[in-house]
């Protein structure tokens, strides 16, 4: 943070601010929301900033929360100063040692972004389910409600705690207020200098653990002491509320910045107030002010101290007026006869003699739900009845058990002289970066008070991007999106086609629309809706075609400067000059250290734009003719008409209680009904060309483009298509076919495609070309080839690439970046073993694009079939899976058992056939299939209850396929331990490994994979370390089948590494070579890069079947060719590499070359253990042989 | 009496003419000071790409900005190391590491495709401590539009760019496909040029018939390429009021005898070094001062430009007529 006392920053920054300077260490593992918390302290450290003692804070990476608990536990003994950063699960696995530090009275603050619990779904979200889940630890808990104060606090929390002796729990909203960007006023180092307590630091250290003057913690007691002991502690609580207040107090006479722990707003003679924490009190006190101010008398009691809850200061807080009160919880505890807040409210208030005023609860804001002041009326309105509401829901519309509040969604209270700007942006436009500067423009040339906060769709690749931004003279407190905008950005042109980007515009609002056409066309391309919208709303209208100005000044597709530009020309909050002075000088701040190509290239955009910025003139009528197509098509299933594509329309909010599963469960399959776009070139097949290897399908991350075998009785009119080469399917016809809505564009498949255009080599089988000259006539072929019947896997002589490619792909279409690497694996699995398939999910990227809403992209065949998904958690993972194989084994020895007692009823040749083929995988399938059915037309017919407690489990019988899934961040790092507990045993899960080697879905940080010499997050000067070698670890059990792919450098070895390890009963362990986004480059140049790590050593690929061992052969195979590249070749190609590289020249030729003998030594040892053989018929060999 | 070798470059007081060209020897330190202990005259440094910075400066920006639109990788894919700069970095410490390392001068090279890049680079150059830069030029057009004439005129305006940003002395590499090369290197001199390289070479590209794909090779000159260079040396080396070098197919010490004789000051070699090793340069250093004692020569500058058009017993073997007495001569 900068010296200056002001600073526009998000309140991960400014709560990371604190904390590093006030911390000798920090011990850190990544989690949404707080991740940028522990990097923004990595960061400083890893540039030599200080902590108000003049030390470099250490900054160390654990393997999970409960390891950062861990070890902040013993620097907390040893007596040093320390902090962490979480939320939500996280936060959980720390609960084991919160116990411990709190009951052992350590100094210690940690600083919670507080996130939704894992229930039916995952959420990244924000509310206070985290935070109350800990409530009991014996943390003193403080809760800031806006970046301001989440900067205070943090200063208030450090120094609390010293004081109190006991640890603290200083949290925040998760994304509300962690990521809502703003003007903040900063604490100097001499500022935090004041508010800390040398003497306390002093106590502390001399409770530490030292040889010197020995002492014993952590024992063992007994019935007879246990019990005092934790009495003991209780003088330590009741001092807290006057600690945490003298250091607000001591802050406020620092910075002028007054803060009180139960803090009261509204009118002095309140009846009705809400009792509220975290940012929603923001919205609630000034709600109750704009009310006050039109005669009513409520107020807002703000809880900042809520452990130890100090019963008496709360009450003294209320106005002795106070008639009725709605403690509103940021949770839910179901079952529970209130949430936490509202119990703590009653008890308080009956314990101080004030039981006579009403008290009802309510749940608001759960997953980041939107609190809005209109809520707030209502809340209030609600303790206006004479029976009000308890245990009330606001925010929701809940039909089922009537627990909702109705709400004025349009309640304004917003004031005037705000300038309030919406702009939508797509990911990779840089429309975000761009805000966060103008904020930061805005703020330090005005002197305003700004606020940004960003809101952003679940996809991956090609994401929208929503900014809403307010400025204005006063300090902004208002923790919600903007409803009525007087400027709306529209950066992309199609999403005038999507949806209605004028919903939020308010009358005479600016209209800043980039499009293709010129200004004197631009208006007969708006849908009709959007042309009477701006005439209706006398919208000002300005286009610019951001896109030819980015592309004639070499910024490619990236536009945020060029609009950045026009919204400073428009809205004249600046003069034009001064503004563009101020975007170059934040240009070159931003690219400056970089290099000076990009600052050349953004100046240039900038000196281009306003010449290309023009004003159009609404007429009167609106002329067009085009409109919005409907957001899924007819024919989708009515659950996706109903609820899906009201989630995919932004209009999710609206949907009641009564339309959602209330398990979680989804139907799956959804990703085909959300027809996204976003490709600007596809590929187009040209069959003359083509040599049907299918390889571009292999590599396909999206399953957008494919490949069938089909009768010619059944090609259909116009699909062009060819004879099929390969003998055994010979007769047959042909055909590569692109999803044309649903390809990214990545390029994968043209780079893989090995087969040229003999007249024109530079042409492939498949190129790419312009989608919308194609779109029409690729839209129509698509349709005909997905009705193509699939052929039939027994038809396929030869499960390989080829073959492999020909089985219908049950995961399409996910959110996955464009040329994701994994994803090609994952589709893969679905075609082998799709239909048996049960799928254990780690979270990661892997069960975000697997499994996040509003569409999911594992889907089933025509008879129903298809990947069974779910997700549990982080760490548990091989747990979750290996149960799932328990159930699975269960199930079927159940319904074996009763097969038998049933056997004289069914007939024996029934069930031998059924006994004979249960579970099996090889070619039986048919006649199971057969007995099944013939077996659960018997079952129906009987009274026996045996026969009722088999139905339900009679498709046990058939085979099924346990796969587990997930990154290198779960697999070697958070879940290694269940990971490597479910391979010590014998059950047959497959467990695949997408190994992007760093924590790709948090944002990139390091894990144990991460190699020697790459910069990630948490690892920024490169790491030191060798990437642990897993699979070696796997292999000496000896028992597991192990496999080391890249399908960009051996896809054969690929195809039969799945099939080997599917058809291993026992354990096996896929680990596949993913390239990531983290890595830093073209993702279009994967598979080179792919083979280049094989090719140098980096990613030997090998297969280790113990299988081989009882036949006496080598169990390991090593499948990539002796080394013949470079490891720096390599390197070369990625930015993580580079970077390193850059920062340290020398250094980093020290860690390639240790890099290079690593590899080598690595496959030379493989190539030693490839030539082990081992087991009893290895020795029988042998002895034959001699 | 001892044979002066020494001569001037592109104002250098070089003690020979003899020094390893642009080549990626110079990427090792070591490899530096071996040349040096070989009797390297000069260091002469492999071309700053300009393409290769900007395409990597815009290729890792691109990177780092990818994550933008996801919220919880909340603003990047990658760190962003305050450490680390993109741009020419690297190879201007490895100007000052060369300069920290020998005593002979050092002569940075610079390829660049736009103006502003050749300027801004040459600049940093002349900062990061290069006693002299050569400009790599490398200009051949497939456009139609695109004439003789214009491509000249760009490079007279990239010297004069160079010229007026610096005050280091400026050499041009320059390919071998201008007819009018006595008029080009006055225009050059006169822009500011101190220097003339002869020649580039253009790697040739290699045709893969299997697989259909365009390769280039990277094979070292050959001794056939050095009467090319003879001859150009030959023809302008009267004329032009600048200091010469040959570069291309010298290997032996006939061959640097021959190409100071057309009048090169200086005598780059590349291909000679990197498959003899760095101590042929001794051979060719003392097969020279030798052959010179042998045959009575006092200096380098004695010999320098013997055997060019103005001075060689039959000048006519550079015109026409040597051409057509070559054809002739064949029956």
């Amino acid at each position: 943070m900068s010296q200056t006392n002001t600073a526009a920053v998000d309140a991960n920054e400014a709560v990371a601010s604190i904390a590093h300077r006030l911390s000798e260490v920090a011990v850190i593992y990544p989690i949404t929301p707080s991740s940028p918390m522990g990097e923004f302290a990595d960061e400083w450290s890893a540039l030599g900033r200080k902590n108000i003692w003049g030390q470099v804070p250490q900054i160390m990476e654990m393997q999970s929360e409960a390891g950062a608990a861990g070890a902040v536990h013993g620097v907390l003994q040893a007596g040093s100063l320390v902090t962490t950063f979480t939320a939500s699960q996280g936060l959980l696995l720390m609960i084991p040692n919160m116990y411990k530090i709190a009951g052992e009275l350590l100094p210690f603050t940690m600083h919670v972004a507080a996130r939704t619990l894992a229930t039916h779904a995952l959420s990244i979200f924000g509310d206070h389910g985290d935070v109350m889940a800990a409530r009991q630890t014996g943390f003193i808990m403080l809760a800031s409600n806006s970046p301001q104060e989440c900067h205070d606090l943090a200063a208030v929390a450090h120094a609390a705690t010293l004081e109190a002796s006991l640890p603290v729990m200083h949290f925040f909203d998760g994304f509300r207020t962690s990521h809502e960007v703003g003007q903040i006023h900063t604490l100097s180092d001499d500022d935090l200098r004041a508010m800390i307590s040398e003497e306390a630091i002093a106590r502390f250290r001399a409770r530490g653990m030292n040889p010197n003057k020995p002492i014993i913690r952590g024992t063992a007691q007994n019935p007879d002491v246990f019990f005092q002991t934790r009495e003991a502690a209780n003088p330590l609580y009741l001092k807290v509320p006057a600690i945490v207040q003298a250091a607000m107090d001591k802050l406020a006479t620092l910075c002028g910045r007054a803060y009180k722990l139960y803090e009261y707003e509204g009118a002095a003679d309140a009846e009705r107030v809400i009792i509220i924490m975290g940012s929603g009190a923001e919205t609630a006190a000034t709600t109750a002010a704009h009310l006050n101010a039109a005669g009513e008398k409520v107020g807002v009691l703000k809880v900042r101290l809520y452990r130890p809850f100090s019963a008496e200061l709360f009450v003294n807080a209320l106005p002795k007026t106070v008639k009725s009160i709605a403690v509103l919880d940021r949770t839910k505890e179901p079952g529970a006869t209130g949430e936490p807040l509202y119990l703590d409210v009653l008890t308080a208030l009956h314990e101080t003699g004030r039981g006579n005023v009403k008290v009802v609860g309510g749940r608001y804001g759960l997953s980041s739900k939107e609190f809005s002041p209109g809520m707030v009326v209502a809340t209030f309105e609600n303790l206006a009845k004479p029976e009000p509401k308890n245990h009330f829901t606001v925010g929701i519309l809940d039909d089922v058990t009537h627990t909702s509040l109705k709400w004025d969604p349009q309640y304004d209270i917003e004031s005037d002289d705000t300038f309030r700007a919406i702009f939508y942006g797509l990911g990779a436009d840089g429309t975000v970066g761009a805000n966060k500067n103008t904020i930061k423009i805005i703020c330090d040339a005005t002197g305003s008070y700004g606020q940004g906060y960003f809101v952003y769709d679940s996809k991956k690749s090609g994401a929208m991007t929503t900014s809403h931004l307010r400025f204005g003279p006063k300090v902004i407190r208002s923790p919600y999106l903007i409803t009525k905008s007087k400027f709306i950005g529209c950066h992309q042109p199609f999403f005038v086609d999507r949806f209605d980007v004028l919903e939020l515009a308010q009358p005479g609002a600016v209209f800043l629309l980039n499009s293709p056409y010129p200004a004197d066309q631009v208006w007969n391309h708006l849908p009709a809706d959007i042309q009477q919208k701006m005439i209706d709303l006398k919208i000002q209208f300005y286009t610019i075609d951001a896109l030819s100005v980015a592309r004639d000044t070499g910024m490619g597709t990236r536009i945020n400067t060029i609009m950045q530009t026009c919204f400073f020309a428009i809205s004249g909050i600046l003069p034009q000059e001064e503004a563009i002075k101020y975007i170059k000088k934040a240009i070159e701040k931003t690219y400056g250290k970089k290099g000076q190509e990009v600052v050349r290239r953004n100046f240039e955009a900038v000196d281009a734009t306003v010449a290309n910025l023009h004003k159009v003139n609404v007429p009167n009528k609106a002329t067009s003719t085009i409109k919005r197509p409907p957001v899924v098509p007819a024919e989708a299933p009515d659950f996706v008409q109903r609820i899906t594509a009201q989630i995919m329309a932004g209009r999710g909010d609206l949907l009641p209680v009564s339309a959602l599963p209330a398990d979680g469960t989804w139907p799956t399959g959804t990703t085909k009904w959300e027809k996204r776009g976003i490709a600007a070139e596809i590929p187009i097949w040209d069959s003359s060309v083509c040599i049907q290897c299918n390889k571009c399908s292999m590599v396909c991350p999206h399953a957008a483009i494919r490949a069938k075998v089909y009768s010619a009785d059944d090609a259909p009119e116009g699909l062009p298509c060819v004879d099929y080469k390969a003998p055994d399917l010979r007769g047959n016809k042909f055909t590569i076919q692109v999803a044309p809505d649903d390809c990214t564009g990545c390029n994968l498949c043209v780079m893989v495609c090995p087969a040229k255009n003999k007249a024109e080599p530079k042409r492939k089988a498949i190129n790419l070309e312009n989608r919308l000259e194609h779109l029409e006539v690729e839209r129509a072929n698509w349709d005909k080839f997905i009705n193509i019947p699939q052929i039939e896997r027994e038809k396929i002589v030869r499960i390989d690439v080829k073959g492999s490619q020909l089985l219908e792909p049950l995961f399409e279409f996910s959110g996955a970046c464009a040329g994701c690497g994994e994803t090609p694996y994952v589709k893969l699995m679905t075609q082998l073993f799709g239909e048996r398939l049960m799928i254990a999910n780690a979270t990661g990227c892997s069960s975000i694009y697997g499994g996040n809403l509003p569409t999911t992209p594992y889907t089933v065949n025509k008879l129903g079939r298809g990947p069974a998904w779910c997700n549990s958690l982080f760490e548990d993972n091989a747990e979750f899976g290996f149960g799932m194989r328990l159930a699975v084994n269960a199930q079927r020895m159940q319904a074996e058992f009763l097969l038998k007692q049933l056997a004289p009823k069914l007939g024996d040749s029934r069930v031998q056939t059924a006994l004979q083929c249960a579970g099996s995988t090889n070619g039986t399938a048919k006649q199971l299939e057969a007995v099944i059915k013939d077996i659960d037309a018997e079952l129906r017919k009987m009274d026996d209850p045996a026969a009722k407690r088999l139905l339900p489990i009679l498709d046990s019988l058939m085979p099924r396929s346990v796969w587990i899934l997930g990154g290198d961040g779960w697999a070697y790092d958070i879940g290694y331990g269940g990971l490597d507990h479910v391979l010590a045993q014998t059950q047959n899960v497959n467990i695949l490994v997408l190994d992007t080697e760093v924590y790709s879905n948090t944002g990139g940080q390091a894990s144990k994979s991460t190699p020697l010499g790459a910069s990630a997050k948490f690892a920024n000067a490169g790491k030191m370390t060798s990437k642990k070698d897993l699979g070696l670890i796997a292999m000496s059990y000896g028992h597991v089948y192990v496999a080391s792919v890249a399908f960009g450098a051996k896809d054969t070895q690929t195809v039969q590494a799945f099939l080997e390890a599917e058809s291993y009963d026992g354990p096996s362990l896929i680990i596949a070579y993913s390239h990531c986004i983290a890595h830093g480059y073209d993702l279009a140049n994967g598979l080179e890069q792919q083979k280049l790590a094989v090719d140098s050593g980096v990613w030997p690929l090998y297969r280790f079947d113990p299988r081989k061992i009882e036949k006496g052969e080598p169990a390991l195979q090593l499948d990539s060719p002796p080394i013949k590249a470079k490891v720096s070749q390599y390197h070369a190609n990625e930015t993580r590499f580079r970077m390193v590289q850059k920062m340290n020249p020398a250094r980093f030729a020290e860690l390639e070359a240790q890099a290079e003998r690593s590899a080598a030594a690595r496959v030379e040892l493989y190539k030693q253990l490839a030539d082990i053989r081992r087991g009893a018929a290895a020795a029988d060999k042998q002895a034959d042989q001699n | 009496m001892d044979v002066d070798l020494s001569i001037k470059y592109c104002g250098l007081e070089l003690k020979h003419p003899f020094m390893p060209g642009a080549s990626p020897m110079v990427d090792s330190l070591d490899t530096v000071r071996q040349l040096e202990d070989a009797g390297a005259s000069a260091i002469v440094m492999h071309s700053l790409f300009e393409e290769q910075i900007v395409g990597e400066e815009l290729g890792m920006t691109r990177a780092r900005e990818f994550g933008e639109n996801s919220p919880e990788a909340a603003g990047s894919y990658l760190p962003d190391p305050e450490g680390y700069k993109l741009g020419p970095d690297e190879y201007l410490r490895q100007i000052e590491q060369i300069k920290k390392a020998v005593a002979v001068p050092v002569i940075a090279s610079l390829n660049g495709n736009h103006r502003d890049a050749w300027v801004r680079y040459a600049k940093l150059i002349e900062q990061a401590g290069a006693d002299a830069l050569e400009l790599n030029t490398y200009e051949m057009t497939f456009q139609l539009d695109q004439t003789t004439d214009a491509i000249e005129k760009q490079t007279v305006d990239l010297v004069t760019a160079v010229r007026a940003a610096t005050t280091i002395p400026l050499t041009v590499k320059m390919l071998p496909f201008f007819a009018g090369l006595p008029s080009l290197a006055q225009r050059l001199n006169k822009a500011g040029a101190a220097g003339l390289v002869l020649f580039n070479r253009t790697y040739q590209p290699v045709i893969d018939l299997e697989e259909l794909e365009m390769s280039h090779a990277y094979p070292l000159s050959s001794h056939d390429e050095l009467p090319l260079r003879l001859r150009w040396l030959g023809m302008i080396s009267p004329s032009v009021q600048m200091s010469l070098a040959a570069s291309g197919g010298v290997y032996t010490v006939d061959d640097a005898l021959r190409a100071v004789m057309c009048g090169a000051h200086a005598v780059q070699m590349v291909s000679a070094l990197l498959r003899y090793g760095p101590n042929h340069l001794t051979t060719i250093i003392d097969g020279v001062r030798e052959w010179m004692t042998e045959h009575e020569y006092e200096s380098v500058n004695q010999m320098r430009g013997s055997m060019n058009i103005k001075n060689c017993p039959d000048p006519r073997i550079y015109t026409r007529w040597g051409y057509i007495k070559t054809l002739m001569s064949w029956a």
